[in-house]
Formats: C-alpha cells, structure tokens, sequence
C-alpha cells in the first residue's frame, strides 16, 4: 500500500466517522465538531494525493486546502455564533427536533 | 475575441462590493446601494444575454489566469440564463424588501430594534448571496464551485435567521446541512482530482473514465446538492427554513437558492459526467422527483400556514425538475428534457418569489399567514391576490405559463419513452398543485373583508404581480429564451465551449 | 404584417384589452366601465362582419405566432371558426347590456366585468386555435377565467359549485392535454386542416389513435356535459345569470362541443373516424346524453336546473350530428351550435329577470307569471317552442336535418332519439308555459316601477333580440345569408365536394 493510498483511506475513514457523528450527535457543539471533521479528512485526501507522480508535489491540492481551511473556519464561526443566540434566546443547544419528547 | 465589455466578471464584481460598501454604510445608504447595484447587475445579465446571442459562448480568466491556479468563468446560454433570472427575481425582491423591511409604528421598542436590525443587514447579505450566485453560474472549475457553494450557505443562513424567533433554530439546521452538502461536494471533487487530476469542467468531460473513484465522487456530489436542493427524502430542512424567514428572504431562497444546486447538477450530468453515468442513476433521480411531487404535493394540501403550504410547494414542484433526470437518459430526448427542466427552474422562480411576495403582503395586511383567516382579503388586496392566482396557474402547469410549456414537453419526452407512470405523477402534480392552490384562494374571494384595515405599500403588491405576470410570460416568450439558452450548446457532453 | 394577419389578433384584442383595463378601473366607475365594454363589444362585432365578408371573397385569416421550435400559435379563421365567433361576438354585446343592468349596484363588478371579457377572449381563441396546442392553451385559459365567474356571488354554496366546476374541468383539461401531447409524440405537430389530418396514418397505429380519440373526447366532453361528466353544470347554477346564459349559449359547454367538432372533422376527419370505428360509441354517448339530460330536466323544480339539463341534452345534438356520417347530419350539428346558443341564451335571460324582478326562482312560483310579464315570457315561450323545434323554429331547422342525416347515415336509430326527445322536450318545457300563461298567479305580484316597462330595459332588450335572430334563422333557413347555408358550405368542404 502506497503512502497515498494510505492518506486516501484515512481521509475515507474519517469522513465516514464525521458524517456518522453528525447524524448521532444532538448537542450542536458536537455536531459543529463533526462538520469539521468531516473537513479535515476532505483535506487530508486532497494533500495526501498532491504527493503522486514524482518530486515535485502539485501545487494545485494546496491551494484547495488552503482555500478550504478559510471557508471552514467562517463556517465554524458562523455555526458558533448561531449556536449561542439560539442559546441565549430560546434555551436551546439542541435542535427542537431533536428534542427527548 | 474582443468583446466591448466583460458582463460576467461585472455581474460577480459589482454585487461583491456592493455587499462591502452596504455593510459599512448605514442602513438607508446601505438600501440606495443596494438598490443601485441591482439596477446594475440587472444591466449587467442584460448585457451578458445580448453579448452571448451576438457572440456565443465565452472563457475569461480573472486577472490573466488561466486553469489550473487561476479563475476560471464560462458563459455559456445555460449560465446566461440563471444569471438573468437571478437578476430579475432579486432585484424585484428588493423592491419588495424597501418596504417590508421599513420602519412600522410600533409601540414595542424591541420590535422597532429588530425591524432596524433586520433592514441593517438585509443588503449586505444578500447582496453577499448575489455574487455567490453569479459566481456560482460562471465559475469553470469544481473547486471554485466549491467556494461559491460554501459563499452561498454563508450567506443564505443569516439570512433566514434575521426573522429572529423560530428561525434561528430553522437556520442552525439549514447551516448544517449545507456545509454537509458543501463538504460531500469537496470530498467529490478531491476523488475526481485524484482519478484524472483535472478540475475544470470541460477538460474533465473529455477524459472522464468510469470507475470506482469516479463513481464515489459522483455519488457524493450529486448526494450532496440533492442534499442542498431538498430533494425528497432530503427535503426535510426546506420548509422550516423557508417558511420562518422573512418573506423576501423565502422568496429569494425557494425562488433562486434551490436552483443554483439544481443547476449543478444539471451542468453536470448533461455536460460532465454522461462518460460515466448509467440509465439507472437517471431512474433514481426521476422517482426521488416523481416522489418529491406526490409527497410535496400531499403535505401541502395538509398546512394551515400559507408559508408552509409555499414551501412544501417548493419541495414538490423541486421534484418536476428531478423527473427530468430520468427523462433525459434517453439520448434523442435529452436535450428537450434538459430545456424543459430549466424552462420549468424559471418559471417557477418568477412564480414561486411572486407567491412569497405575496404571503409577505398578507402577512402584513392581516398580521398572520393562516389559511382559515384569509376570509374576503381579496376585496382588500386585490393585486396581491390576482398576482397569487397567476403565479398558482403557473403552479398549476396550465397555460400559458412557463410550467405549462415545460409539462408539455415532459409529457411528449414521456410518452415517447412508454414512461406511462410519469405522465400519471406528471398529471396528478398538476391536478395536486390546483387543489392546494383553491385553498388558499377560494376563502380569499369569499364574503366581505373582516378584521382592521392595515395598508400595504403599493410597491409590494405590485413587485409580486409583477413577478407573477413574468411567470405566465414564461411560456409565451419561450422561443426567444430557447435561443439564448442553446448559445454554447451547454446541454452536449461533447466541449462546445471555445478553449 | 397584413390584415389576413391582424383581423384576428385585432378580434381577440377587441375583448381582451377592456378586460385587463376594467381590472385597473376603480369600482365606483360604472360608466367608464360599461362604455369600454360596450365598445369592445361593438369593436368586436365590427371587425367579425368585416372578417364574415372577407372570407366569402374567399380570404383565408391566419396569424401565426412562434411558441415553441416546431409549433406556432395559430389563429386561423376559416368558415367554421367564423360561425363560432360571430355567435361569441354577437352574444357577448347583448350580455355585456343585459350584464350592466342585471348586476347594477351589486359588488364586485370591476372584476367580474374583467373576468367577463377575458372569458369571451378565451372563447374567442378556442374558435380560432388552428392547431391542437393553440386550442389546448386558450381552452385551459378558459377554464380558469370562468371560475371567478362562477363563484360570484362569493357564498359557500358558490364556493361548493366552484370546487365541483374546477374539479371536473381541470380533470378534463388534463386528460385532454395527455391526449394532444400523446398525439404529438406519434405524429408530430397536428394542425387543423378540412377533412382531417391523421388520414394517411398507418394501421399500425391505429390501435394508439383509438384511445388518444378517446382521451381527447373525455377531456372535452367534461366541458361539453356528456353523460357522465355533466355532473359539474347543474352546479354550476349558482353563478349570476348573465353568466349563465353565457356558459351555456357559447362560452365553456359551446367550446367543449366545438372542441369534439373540431377533433372530429379537422384533426381525425369524420371519414378516417369512421375507418377506425370511433363515430359510433360516440353517437351512442351523445343519444345517451340526450335522453338523460331530457329525464332529469323533467324532475326539476328549480328553473335554472331545469334549464340547465335541458342544456346537458341539447348540446349533445350537435354532438351526435358530427359523429353521424353524411353532409346533412354535420349541417344539422353545426347549425345547431348557433340556434342552441341562441334560444338557450334567451331563455336563461327570461329566467334571470324573472329572478331579478319578482324573486322567482322555481317552476312552481310560475302560474300567471305570464300576464305580469308579457314580452319576457312571449321570447321565453318561443325559445321553448324552439326547443321542442316546433316548425319553422330554428331548432325544428336543426332536428330536421339530424334526422334526415341519420336516415342517410343508415342511422335509423338517431330519428327515433330525436323523437323520443322532442316528447320528453315537449314534457319538461309545455307545462311551465301552461303555468305561465293560463294559470292564476299565486299571489299578486309586486308592481313594476314607475318609467319601466315590465322591467329594466337593460334586462328586457337583449332576450327580444335574441328571439328575433333565432327566429329569423328559422323562417330564412334557406337564405344565402343564415346560418344554415353557411353551415351547407362547411359540409361540403368536409365532404371534399
């Protein structure tokens, strides 16, 4: 098993266990932490696979990932904020659906 | 080519900074750019519309980049078009918002604060969406679909959550489940990159080759913008969120959002992906929608809010768009089944804003959205309410509305293919979509007005019929579209655009 | 652009533009209103004449307008689309007067006037449509333009009758729409031509064409009231009676039986209809409809009911006409579409001011209503004698030729429904004139106000003037100018003579 295949399966395996937290979860911290999970094993993929085909790896996954760390951080930022106003103004850290009955 | 000016890098540009400026301004300079800068981009897709009949389909690399590193835009007929529609849809929109969002007499100081804060942060918002939109139709390559997919929930989000309250939590749900789709899509793209190291649309179209990878990434891009698209089952997020948010915000999400995601899907499985795609997959797609109808449909019929009974609307007339998918699998009846299916995504954003618009005045005269106290409203808005019949005959499928032409060619697509059970879902959406439709204008021409008389501005009564009469001409209209539409040849796998 | 090209879309605009203008009109403007329909009507009735003279120095009006890649909307008008809308063009002024005074003071009027017009466009266009797409859009448009009519009165029961009205036309619509789409998929693009255009078809497909030709005749039969899809009409009722008389004489039930003639002779071509063994069932559901609509009506109080199944059953003449092989029996048909329009017209203008003026809802409430309203019940008595088809009545005119159609047809079977009908006619019309005429009043009747005669004027001229035309089209059945004569030319050119 080469290195990349290695990250590649890694990054699948991650993923899978982010999008499963996320749907397990209820609390909206957790799942925010599932989301970016599931992001960093996005990017683990891309960077493992910039390796391939010789010394120089390829610029281009980088640059992706790069990109991607951003917007993942503004979305986190994002989901946080919500979080709390939802907190601060109804009480809630989980969703009303996912609400014990 | 020389070109006298460059539409499409306007169209993304001019709504960017005008999101800035708006953002730093106050509330009513912000409104003025705003409503200066909608002007501009419904100039600009004007523009862009003209150029491409007069020039056909263009590439621009922003800045002198070209693929890999750089910016990719390609206008093509299909991007020409979603931009035009945006533009139309949006900048009535925000007619409408002028007023929606304006100061009330009220006597509650909270109230008056969240009103303020709410025409404070409309414009910069959704000015934000507007260049991830455009952007979202010009952009070349899979990654910076990517960004402007993420740019889009980012703002598509607070959005929702300006009508404070319920919304919030109807936000925080649409917020997860569109970075889930957003990262499906990522985690696609890396897989495709890794098979055949190429992002940009058209070159990846030429060398795709089945395989596993290719059908993971597939299956995960697709899952995620069916995700984002509410596609039934996936639907279950659409009408919390667009039934809470404020009623331009409802307008601009089921009118335009939703088909920004659809029109990836459609730009990749017409031009991208049929290498690699089997007629099953098609079959999927076309039962998701023919289900997303019928259910959509049902539940419609079963809310006592008009908001929610739009929005479940939304899911199902969403569904017609899908049906599609298992239309065009057939190769001779791809390229109808592709230009009903856009026909259908714009008539029924003109329709769908209109319906929205419309409930936002209702909301307003009467101070609800329940269905069981519409008694006689139409003696007090009757603009609003004709305006609601037009966009519902568009619902309806019946002429000479958009959806009506686009039914037709579904129904020609379906009968040729012996697909009887679609022409059965085909005929019971419409006689569905008719059955919800009367219950909201049947009480509404019953009896004399009851209850206070509250006015509603002119301006919002008549962006919304506006919008509806836009819808019905749609259909009639239809020839000239078809042509802009087919500049480029968007829906042949084969790269009809010039390297 | 020519005037073979504007003619039509100048008839069409003539009504539709008053329409979307009475929209904007504030309600208190009575006068603007009634004077932009009056001159739409008038406009109207003009330019039809004008086209009436055009197409006997033998112009053909066509007005094509791209739709889709491979259809145009067509507006074409030949003889047999003329006849329709000269009768649409002529009924909508004398409606439109018999309107203003019928509804005067009553609500709403700005959108029902504008619901009125848009109707009579609709109607308009479904005599026009050239091809099955033109006709499909302006029949849907119809549909859908009428159902405010309908519900006027804004009353649950009108409601009720609304609900039922869209639930069966809709249905109809669909069903109508899967047909034509079906038909293109097979053939392609179907325009009308005289004669048919499906003739050179193969028998492969014709097993296909057989249950298209079906679809196409449920979907219009809804509007067309065949037995058993009439179930919406007597509903229908609740509408105010302008309305009625419209929907009844040429508005929604003429364009569904206009629609089957069309199917008929343009699109299948009575002689490729009779090749595959479609005219028959369809006779036979048009005899049908006969005989049911005549029974019913006998069972009926409610005057407008009366006369409403009365309507189930006449207009299924001009159906079982066009479905019986031979020139006399589509003379008979086709002619049958103007005189039913306008004796049933005037009798649901009779109804409506008896209604209007004394509060007179039932046969019952009828005895002596004769001598309190002379003229009115003299036209209503007419149309009835007309109905029956009394000689020289226009429709003795159209049973006449039906019949001798039937006999050359091979049919003997049509003369003995006409029979068996004329009787149950004679059953459900004779006794409210009986009752009108020589029975005491049940109780005095309220006087008329001063400066009137028996009623408004505005209510009492439009039904003297459709009696006079139904029977002139009677006593100058044989002229070149009546409608008969017309309707001889049109035969023949579907006949190929």
């Amino acid at each position: 098993m080469s290195l990349s295949t290695l990250y590649a399966m890694t990054g699948v395996a991650l993923f899978s266990l982010g999008f499963h937290a996320l749907l397990v979860q209820r609390h909206l911290l957790r799942k925010v932490l599932a989301l970016n999970v599931l992001g960093s094993a996005t990017f683990l993929l891309l960077v493992g696979m910039a390796r391939r085909g010789g010394d120089t790896p390829d610029p281009v996954p980088h640059a992706m990932v790069l990109t991607g760390i951003v917007v993942a951080v503004s979305a986190t930022a994002l989901a946080l904020s919500l979080a709390r106003r939802l907190k601060a103004a109804q009480g809630l850290v989980r969703l009303p659906e996912d609400m014990p009955e | 080519m020389d070109r006298p000016l460059n539409w499409a890098v306007l169209s993304v540009v001019l709504p960017l900074f005008g999101a800035v400026a708006a953002f730093l301004a106050r509330a009513r300079a912000g409104q003025r750019i705003g409503l200066l800068i909608s002007l501009a981009v419904v100039l600009c897709s004007c523009g862009l519309a003209l150029q491409l009949l007069e020039y056909g389909a263009d590439r621009y690399g922003i800045g002198g980049w070209s693929a890999p590193l750089g910016i990719g835009l390609v206008a093509d007929g299909l991007s020409a078009v979603m931009l035009f529609m945006t533009a139309v849809v949006g900048a009535l929109t925000g007619l409408h918002a002028t007023r929606y969002f304006a100061p009330r007499l009220s006597h509650d100081s909270a109230q008056a604060a969240s009103q303020a804060h709410r025409r404070r942060y409309f414009w910069p918002l959704w000015l934000f969406m507007w260049a991830a939109l455009n952007a979202l139709y010009l952009s070349a390559d899979l990654f910076n679909l990517y960004v402007t997919l993420e740019l889009l929930g980012l703002s598509a989000v607070p959005l929702v959550a300006l009508a404070g309250g319920p919304s919030l939590a109807a936000a925080m749900r649409y917020l997860l489940v569109s970075m889930l789709g957003s990262l499906a899509w990522l985690f696609g793209v890396a897989l495709l990159y890794s098979a055949h190291g190429v992002l940009d649309l058209d070159r990846l179209s030429g060398i795709l080759a089945p395989g596993p990878a290719v059908w993971a990434a597939i299956a995960l891009m697709t899952g995620g913008m069916l995700l984002k698209t509410a596609v039934f089952p996936l639907h279950f997020w659409l009408p919390p969120a667009h039934a809470s948010a404020p009623a331009p915000v409802s307008a601009l999400l089921s009118a335009v959002v939703v088909k920004a995601t659809f029109y990836l899907v459609v730009r990749l499985w017409a031009q991208v992906f049929p290498a690699a795609l089997s007629f099953a997959a098609g079959q999927l797609l076309g039962y998701l929608g023919a289900a997303a109808i019928l259910w959509g449909s049902v539940q419609a019929l079963r809310q006592d809010r008009i908001k929610l009974l739009l929005a479940y609307s939304t899911v199902a007339q969403l569904g017609y768009l899908f049906l599609v998918f298992s239309l065009a699998m057939a190769p001779e009846a791809a390229a109808d089944a592709w230009r009903a299916a856009v026909l259908f995504a714009v008539a029924h954003a003109f329709g769908k804003a209109a319906l929205f618009l419309a409930s936002g005045n209702l909301l307003l005269a009467l101070g609800h959205d329940r269905i069981d106290g519409l008694h006689g409203v139409s003696a007090r808005l009757p603009i609003t309410m004709f305006a609601f019949g037009l966009a519902g005959v568009n619902l309806m499928g019946l002429p000479p509305s958009g959806s009506f032409i686009a039914k037709w060619w579904m129904l020609i697509a379906a009968l040729r293919g012996g697909r009887w059970e679609l022409v059965l879902v085909l005929v019971l959406g419409s006689l569905l979509a008719a059955a919800y439709v009367l219950r909201v204008l049947g009480p509404a021409l019953m009896g004399p007005a009851r209850g206070p008389r509250i006015a509603v501005p002119a301006l919002m009564e008549w962006t919304a019929l506006a919008l509806a009469l836009l819808s019905v001409l749609a259909g009639i209209t239809v020839s000239t579209s078809l042509r802009l539409l087919e500049v480029g040849n968007p829906f042949s796998p084969a790269p009809g655009v010039p390297q | 652009m020519t005037v073979t090209f504007w003619l039509p879309v100048a008839i069409l605009l003539s009504s539709f533009v008053p329409g979307v203008v009475i929209f904007l009109l504030p309600e208190e403007q009575s006068g603007a209103r009634t004077a932009l329909n009056l001159i739409g009507a008038v406009i109207k009735v003009v330019l039809v004449i004008g086209m009436i003279w055009g197409i006997t120095e033998g112009r053909i009006y066509e007005a094509r307008i791209p739709l889709l890649p491979d259809i145009d909307l067509v507006l074409h008008a030949s003889r047999l689309p003329v006849l329709f809308i000269s009768l649409s063009a002529v009924l909508w002024l004398l409606t439109t007067i018999y309107a203003v005074g019928y509804l005067e003071g009553s609500p709403h009027r700005s959108r029902f006037f504008g619901f009125f017009s848009l109707c009579v466009s609709a109607t308009t266009g479904v005599a026009m449509a050239g091809n099955l797409l033109s006709f499909l859009v302006f029949y849907e448009i119809l549909t859908l333009v009428t159902w405010p009519l309908v519900i006027h009165r804004g009353t649950e029961e009108a409601h009720q009758a609304g609900r039922v009205y869209l639930a069966y036309t809709l249905t109809g619509g669909a069903l109508l729409m899967v047909g034509i789409t079906w038909l293109h998929a097979l053939v392609g693009p179907v325009d009308f031509v005289e004669r048919g255009a499906l003739a050179g078809i193969g028998p492969d497909y014709h097993g296909q064409l057989k249950v298209i030709f079906a679809l196409l005749i449920a979907g219009l039969g809804v509007k067309a009231a065949l037995v058993p899809l009439h179930g919406w009409l007597p509903h229908a009722m609740v509408a105010p009676a302008p309305v009625s008389a419209l929907l009844h004489a040429v508005a929604v039930v003429k364009a569904g039986a206009f629609g089957i003639v069309r199917v008929m002779y343009d699109v299948f071509g009575i002689e490729f209809a009779t090749t595959l063994g479609v005219h028959r069932p369809l006779a036979l559901v048009a005899s049908i409809t006969i005989i049911y609509g005549s029974i019913q009506a006998l069972a009926q109080d409610d005057l407008k009911r009366r006369l409403a199944f009365s309507t189930v059953s006449q207009i299924s003449y001009i159906i079982l006409g066009v479905a019986t092989l031979g020139r006399l029996a589509t003379i008979g048909g086709v002619v049958h579409l103007v005189h039913q329009a306008l004796m049933k017209i005037t009798l649901f203008f009779c109804a409506g001011i008896l209604l209007e003026t004394l509060g007179i809802h039932r046969v019952s409430e009828m005895n002596g209503v004769g001598r309190r309203m002379p003229l009115t019940m003299i036209a209503f008595s007419l149309a009835a004698l007309g109905m029956i088809g009394l000689p020289p009545m226009a429709g003795f005119i159209s049973k006449w030729y039906l019949g001798l159609g039937g006999l050359d047809a091979g049919d003997p079977w049509v003369l003995a429904v006409l029979l068996v009908s004329t009787i149950l006619n004679a059953a459900y019309f004779l006794p409210i004139l009986h009752a009108a005429w020589f029975r005491p009043a049940n109780s005095p009747w309220p006087e008329a106000r001063r400066g009137e005669f028996e009623t408004r004027l505005y209510l009492l001229l439009p039904p003297l003037i459709t009696a006079l035309l139904f029977i002139l089209a009677g006593l100058f059945a044989a002229a070149p100018v009546s409608p008969t004569a017309w309707c001889h030319v049109i035969a023949d050119a579907e006949y190929g003579q």
